[in-house]
């Protein structure tokens, strides 16, 4: 029987991806003092952000053994719907002409409920009908994102309220607001895993869904869970980069889905279902945020960071799996 | 001894897991041209043997000699260069390709060019397909082929390889009778041609007719080698089984209470027909019967796993509705599921998590949070109480032995409190102090009044352990039998075979589920 011994090896092994962190840092400090300004990590965290939120909802899935394609399209469509709702009376080209400047909640609860809707969908095909998760969101990815362009006829939709501004650029107590949100859904997220009924059957759910079926688990109800979670999340995403960019149009976020799953895998989440956490994400986001932010200070064109991010991705992978295999 | 008169010398082979020895110097000696049947109950350590045989686990200890020489230290390939091949229980056939690329995998011919040359490859194909006298084309899919054609053309594979030694594990699980045949006319052309088989299975009827020798197997050990005119059913038997009744069974006195469940004429669309039976307080029902008989599906039904077709279910004479595994937690049932792996554990989870799964609402605080120290403090109680090796409640339990995630799944029922418990081969693939330690604690619950419903394929269980038995012959019940000395193992099977002189059959049931 395995004995939990104290070695740096177990150590490495399972906070190895935050030393990578930690020496990326220390590294990037060393070169370049722009790096190491308060501002630039503040910066940082702003920048992961977006992405940071989906990859916390993005485990759940994977530890369910699951996949989102969808998620950056239903960003780009809750983001379209929420700007709609949340332009200033001095837009030039407003979406809803008559509409007075409706107050910051109704945008922003639409979004949510849009990204939930979406996610929901999902879920219910996924535990409903049987269909792969690979396959159910891959429709949903084209489906949403071709809501969005019908919506807004393919144009940007521009000049928000000052609310909407606020919660892409404000700042509490200096820290930026995306960075805010994404500490209170990180929060949110890892109370819900981990001491929640729910967290822990996800968990059975990915470890093996038909034992968690005997144990009473409802395993559909639980898909059906999951997956709007993740919707959910996606909506808030939307709201962060509306707000950021105090405009949204109808292709934002693509690809955003990819850069969710690759955090969420660097941060040591198993695809093979049962095994995650959620500040795996948390680091593995950081991760890629630190590494887009260093290469662009160290000057490296952009085009070549992401073959380095592809590598990273699959390195990270390696590594987490040759510790799985020693276990064996 | 003289190495040269044996194909294959295994010597004093060791072979242990985290947890559990599985092999316990080991001796398996094959002679050429030989046919070799090996043994043994369940968990003897067959598998773990021909594993480390064909270089999937290397030995902790012993040595392999093979055709003369010491063999160490290689790879399932390097095996089948050498000339072992083995046929697996589980076939694994690259469904939707033809014959001839599941034959030639890894090794197809090419032409000059370094393509795949198809002409050869079918031609080879035909060649091979012919010495076993299959008679299919080699451009077939395997997935049109039965399950017997399958298994021809693993054999054919074999063949192909040049093997010295086929080992056979349970081929003849899946087979009719006429295909049998077919199989056993081409081992005896094999052991014509100078092959050695070793030949596992479970009906010793028919190692009888085709093994030249027999090797048993007991609780990791080879209890003995004898010549096959030389041994009886009945000693194979004994030597497999190995130990009195008592030792293992330790029933306990128990006064039978009232009915608590009574099931009234439940029938399955597919699987089985008008099942009535009740099971009282504190009593032990053993449900026995074939492969096939309907015996784990009846307990799958009214534990709302499968879907009823008519019948009735009630608890303490109340009707009641159960159309999922929830429904019937929440009528306190529990169940202790046959296939450990696939609807058992969670492999990757932690011992807390997979003991309390079924139980997390009731260690919820008012605003919905797990309280981890109730939960702690719950696992920690039964791991003390059934006694559950475990270094740490965090513990993965696919590093815990077979018998200890056994203790851990039976402690996850026992936290839903159950009245009514149903195990589904409660001792299936654990090792024999994990087997008593088990029947110890059943025997327990039942003295504490619980209705306990427990399916076995082991007859000295179902004899052992049960208060009375229900028999299942093609899904139908046969007989509800009190137990006592005058029900024996024959009794059983001729219910459970629906036949009454067919006495050869009734050992293909017994042993005929791995």
């Amino acid at each position: 029987m395995q004995k939990n011994k104290f070695s740096f090896q177990n150590i490495f092994e399972k906070y190895g991806i935050v030393f990578v962190l930690i020496l990326m840092i220390v590294l990037m400090s060393i070169a370049k003092p722009s790096f190491r300004t308060m501002n630039n990590f503040l910066n940082i965290l702003t920048q992961s952000s977006i992405y940071g939120i989906l990859a916390l909802g993005m485990t759940l899935v994977i530890i369910s053994k699951g996949i989102d394609l969808s998620v950056g399209s239903i960003l780009g469509l809750s983001a379209v719907i929420a700007a709609s709702l949340g332009q200033s009376m001095t837009a030039s080209n407003k979406y809803f002409p008559d509409m007075g400047e409706l107050p910051i909640i109704i945008p922003v609860i639409a979004a949510l409920l849009v990204g939930s809707l979406c996610g929901a969908i999902n879920g219910g095909l996924i535990a409903f009908t049987g269909i792969p998760a690979f396959i159910a969101t891959l429709g949903m990815t084209t489906i949403a994102r071709g809501f969005a362009y019908i919506y807004t006829d393919g144009k940007p939709i521009s000049t928000l309220t000052p609310a909407f501004k606020f919660i892409g650029q404000g700042k509490i107590l200096g820290i930026p607001m995306p960075a805010v949100i994404y500490l209170i859904m990180i929060i949110i997220t890892w109370v819900l895993l981990n001491n929640t009924r729910f967290g822990k059957r996800v968990y059975a759910v990915g470890g093996n869904i038909n034992a968690a079926e005997v144990s009473g688990v409802n395993v559909k109800k639980m898909l059906f869970l999951i997956y709007t979670y993740m919707g959910l999340l996606a909506g808030i995403s939307a709201v962060v980069s509306t707000g950021r960019m105090v405009s949204a149009q109808p292709g934002l976020a693509a690809g955003y889905e990819l850069t969710a799953i690759a955090s969420t895998t660097i941060g040591g989440t198993s695809h093979s279902g049962g095994i995650g956490t959620v500040w795996g994400a948390v680091v593995g986001a950081l991760v890629l945020a630190v590494m887009r932010n260093g290469m662009t200070i160290l000057g490296i064109h952009s085009y070549w960071q992401q073959i380095v991010e592809g590598l990273v991705i699959i390195i990270a992978v390696i590594l987490d799996m040759r510790k799985n295999a020693r276990k064996k | 001894m003289d190495n040269d008169n044996y194909l294959l010398r295994m010597v004093n082979i060791d072979k242990s897991f985290p947890g559990v020895q599985a092999l316990k110097g080991v001796n398996l000696n094959v002679g050429y041209g030989e046919v070799h049947a090996l043994v043994g109950e369940n968990g003897a350590g067959k598998s773990t043997l021909m594993k480390c045989l064909i270089g999937i686990y290397s030995p902790n200890g012993g040595e392999i000699y093979f055709d003369g020489k010491k063999i160490e230290n290689y790879t399932t390939a390097q095996a089948l260069q050498m000339g072992i091949s083995m046929i697996h229980q589980e076939l694994s056939p690259i469904l939707y390709r033809p014959i001839m690329e599941n034959l030639w995998l890894g090794r197809e011919p090419i032409n000059k060019f370094g393509f795949v040359d198809h002409k050869q490859m079918y031609k080879q194909s035909l060649d091979v397909l012919k010495e076993i006298e299959l008679d299919e084309d080699p451009r077939t899919l395997m997935a049109n082929l039965t399950v017997a054609k399958m298994q021809m053309v693993e054999i054919a594979k074999a063949i192909s390889y040049n093997a010295k030694l086929i080992i056979m594990d349970e081929p003849s699980s899946a087979l009719t009778e006429h295909e049998e045949e077919q199989l056993f006319k081409i081992i005896r052309k094999l052991k014509e041609s100078g092959t050695s088989v070793i030949y596992i299975s479970h009906r010793l009827s028919e190692i009888i007719s085709i093994a030249d020798k027999v090797t048993v197997m007991r609780d990791g050990r080879d209890v003995g080698t004898e010549n096959i005119e030389n041994i009886s059913l009945d000693q194979i038997i004994t030597m497999m089984i190995g130990r009195t009744m008592d030792e293992m069974y330790p029933k306990l006195k128990v006064n039978i209470g009232e009915p608590i469940l009574q099931v009234k004429n439940l029938s399955h669309r597919k699987y089985f027909k008008n099942v009535s039976f009740e099971v009282r307080r504190g009593e032990i029902f053993g449900i026995a019967g074939l492969i096939g008989a309907g015996r784990t599906e009846v307990i799958e039904t009214i534990f709302g796993i499968r879907p009823k077709s008519e019948g009735e279910i009630l608890i303490n004479g109340k009707p009641v509705e159960i159309n999922s595994p929830r429904d019937a937690i929440a009528n306190r049932m529990g169940f202790l599921t046959e296939d450990r792996r696939a609807t058992g554990i969670f492999s990757v989870l932690g011992v807390d998590v997979n003991m309390a799964i079924p139980n997390y609402d009731r260690f919820v605080t008012k605003f919905g949070f797990v309280n981890e120290r109730a939960v702690s403090e719950s696992c920690m109680k039964f791991v003390n109480e059934i006694q559950i090796k475990t270094p740490s409640l965090t513990q993965k339990i696919q590093n815990l032995s077979g018998g200890n995630q056994q203790k851990v799944l039976m402690a996850r029922w026992l936290m839903t409190e159950p009245d009514i418990l149903f195990l589904d081969e409660p001792t299936r693939g654990i090792d024999v102090g994990a087997k008593a330690e088990i029947y110890k604690l059943i025997t327990m619950l039942a003295a504490e009044g619980k209705c306990i419903v427990m399916v076995s394929s082991e007859l000295p269980e179902i004899l052992g352990m049960s208060d009375r038995i229900m028999v299942m012959h093609e899904g139908r019940v046969t007989a509800i039998l009190d137990n006592g000395p005058d029900i024996t193992q024959e009794v059983i099977m001729r219910y459970a075979t629906g036949t009454e002189n067919d006495f050869k059959e009734e050992y293909r049931g017994i042993y005929a589920k791995e």
